[in-house]
């Protein structure tokens, strides 16, 4: 399971790009399916068929993350660069990146504090002003190593820290996309369609494209989701905490959870004893939007591994929510009723 | 149609629970319709249908209205909340809420804000009169959503409450969908879900019929009152026959033809255009390959307030209007 998180976190797959994280995806999940296939948008399907109602049930995690896209080389070698998703220009300054295929590795710089003004050290830097140094000296020597439209990640190793913490990039959502993987092992009474979507971080775009060609019957998005259990930050405003168990989401901006399934997603962590929390805020927004709106209509709800950071090079999550989050999923699953 | 009025806009139903109130039109329609169903979002869709020879028609009226979601519940047994559709802090300070139990309570803020424009929502919670978490807890729980409490009262034909927006357009697809008798077309009449919060039913809703024309039946604001923002709508001036909004440019056919009815019909109307905002036909019109789409308004000052105002002639001419255009050629 951690070896599985660490894969699937290191795997580079900023949305719009992220056949790195696919084929890691589909080399694991072929073996667990009936079938796996990849559509037109390059979400991942992987399809269990069920043993009895023929019902389709999508559960989907997002396989994309947040990340940069290349749009300027310097004539002095230095890379314009432009976020993919929502990024806190705040966090970008002096962290490593790797850039492309190849997986260059750069820095991304700005002034040095000796040659602010005054001004400017007391105001954030603006994402436009800031350049990704690969260490070359000229638009020729730069041009060699990555071309304009090439893709970078935060370099961010995998960690285990703490009491159970895991420190990683992309824990959004590739949380969801190992749960998932779990969830393929087992058999359902339904046809399960397990979807890796793609360009959820810009405007949950794959979700959409699947569920219109699937067409379920039932949407569960596993996600990961904002924790604010951090000093400074009011308790009415930490929306989750970690080490608290899965987020079961009433609400966010992109969707209403469905009241049916909600109350079944609570009744069953209570009947199992698992530890959960409501994602005490209406914030962000995820596939379920789409897979809720799809068509006619689809009963659908979210579940949430809680994570510090995200967006970042850094997010901070705990291994027994996880853990709790896979429990729940499993046996709200085991337990559905697929109408 | 007023006391109906009066019912619909006391009867709960936030985007997203909006049971209670599809429960009161079904109960008043369920007689009228030849089928009544209720599809995976919620929409409650009631089929009149045609003689075989007319066209397919959606009404579309959302039946949901703005609300608080309660996030979270402090020791002192304060909610704290998040807006359900366009909720502005100005409207809310102070305002009397109940949730659907009947559970009342009083919005307010946190008393160190000394400059009344950086009020968030998020400085904001609910009184619910509770001593502490637990009796907050035992009345009240995360995700609960509270709607403004406020019956309406009547001032000549000036009719005031909270939801008109859209309980006067349920009201006007409520009472069309009785009178019309004579319609070639086959009718939906689309009571929709979670409008206020991004077109949500309709899209669906519209998705599952796939109609030949849609019609939407909303509230629309004016420009009539002391330096109001300028905008060519007036209270008892009759109808809006909309033009425009932020979500779709109405179908000239659909325009025209609403024009020509009114016309004939001697109904007077008022054409619109909203410069912010948008209604149901803004997802109906690009369901599948396209619907050609307009919309029915009816003048409403304070939209979103916990009084709305509208003009009781206005919404009986946009009934009139409506069962003009059903009863002849599409």
């Amino acid at each position: 399971m951690v070896d599985l998180l660490k894969e699937l976190t290191e795997a580079a797959g900023v949305s719009g790009n992220e056949n790195e994280v696919r084929d890691i995806i589909l080399r694991l999940a072929q073996p667990l399916s009936d079938k796996t296939y990849v559509d037109r948008m390059g979400n991942v399907i992987a399809v269990k068929k069920g043993t009895g109602s023929g019902k389709k049930l999508m559960v989907a995690a997002h396989m994309d993350e947040v990340g940069f896209i290349i749009s300027g080389i310097g004539d002095n070698g230095m890379l314009k660069f432009r976020p993919v998703g929502g990024i806190d220009q705040r966090v970008l300054v002096s962290k490593r990146v790797l850039i492309g295929p190849d997986r260059i590795p750069g820095v991304i710089g700005v002034k040095a504090i000796h040659l602010q003004e005054p001004q400017e050290r007391n105001t954030v830097i603006k994402q436009r002003q800031m350049y990704i140094d690969i260490g070359a000296s000229s638009k020729e020597e730069a041009s060699r190593l990555v071309k304009l439209g090439d893709y970078a990640i935060f370099d961010s190793s995998f960690l285990i820290f703490g009491q159970d913490k895991v420190k990683a990039k992309a824990l959004d959502d590739r949380v969801g996309c190992s749960i998932i993987l779990e969830l393929l092992k087992d058999r359902y009474d339904f046809d399960l369609y397990a979807c890796f979507t793609v360009q959820e971080e810009v405007g949950l775009r794959g979700a959409g494209v699947a569920a219109y060609h699937i067409e379920p019957d039932m949407g569960l998005v596993i996600e990961g989701t904002t924790a604010a259990d951090i000093p400074d930050v009011p308790d009415h405003l930490k929306t989750t905490k970690l080490g608290k168990g899965p987020a079961i989401s009433f609400m966010d901006y992109s969707s209403v959870a469905n009241k049916d399934l909600f109350k079944q997603m609570v009744r069953t962590a209570e009947e199992n004893k698992i530890p959960y929390q409501l994602k005490e805020n209406v914030s962000g927004g995820n596939d379920a939007g789409r897979i809720q709106q799809s068509r006619a209509g689809v009963p659908t709800i979210a579940i949430s591994v809680p994570c510090r950071y995200i967006h970042s090079p850094s997010c901070v999550m705990d291994l027994n929510d996880y853990k709790n989050t896979l429990l729940l999923a499993q046996k709200f699953l085991k337990g559905c009723e697929v109408r | 149609m007023k006391d109906l009025l009066g019912l619909l806009t006391a009867t709960y139903g936030p985007s997203g629970n909006e049971d209670p109130i599809r429960e009161l039109i079904e109960n008043e329609i369920k007689d009228y319709v030849d089928e009544l169903s209720t599809d995976a979002l919620g929409n409650l869709i009631a089929v009149k249908k045609g003689n075989g020879t007319g066209k397919k028609v959606m009404i579309a009226a959302h039946m949901d209205q703005i609300g608080l979601i309660v996030t979270g519940i402090d020791d002192k047994g304060f909610l704290r909340f998040s807006n359900i559709g366009g909720v502005s802090v100005l409207n809310i300070i102070n305002r009397r809420v109940k949730f659907k139990d009947g559970t009342c309570g009083v919005v307010s803020y946190e008393s160190e804000i000394d400059d009344i424009k950086k009020l968030t929502l998020q400085k904001m919670y609910i009184d619910i009169g509770a001593k502490n978490k637990e009796e907050a807890a035992e009345r009240v729980e995360i995700g609960d959503v509270a709607v403004y409490d406020a019956p309406m009262f009547a001032s000549g034909d000036r009719l005031s409450a909270c939801a008109m927006d859209n309980r006067v357009g349920c009201v006007v697809a409520i009472e069309a969908l009785k009178r019309v008798k004579e319609s070639d077309h086959d009718l939906y009449f689309v009571f929709t879900v979670q409008e206020e919060l991004g077109l949500r039913g309709a899209r669906t809703s519209a998705y599952g019929i796939m109609p030949d024309i849609g019609i939407a039946l909303d509230v629309t604001l004016t420009g009539d009152t002391p330096n109001a923002r300028r905008m060519a709508i007036k209270l008892g001036q009759g109808p809006a026959i909309k033009v425009k909004d932020s979500s779709v440019i109405s179908h000239p056919m659909v325009k025209n033809l609403m024009i020509k009815r009114a016309k004939e019909a001697n109904i007077p109307y008022q054409l619109e255009v909203l410069e912010a905002g948008g209604t149901d036909s803004g997802a109906i019109h690009l369901t599948a390959s396209g619907v050609p789409s307009g919309v029915i308004s009816v003048p409403c000052r304070y939209v979103h307030s916990g009084q709305e105002m509208i003009d009781l002639r206005d919404m009986m001419q946009a009934t009139d209007l409506l069962v003009a255009i059903l009863n002849k050629d599409l």
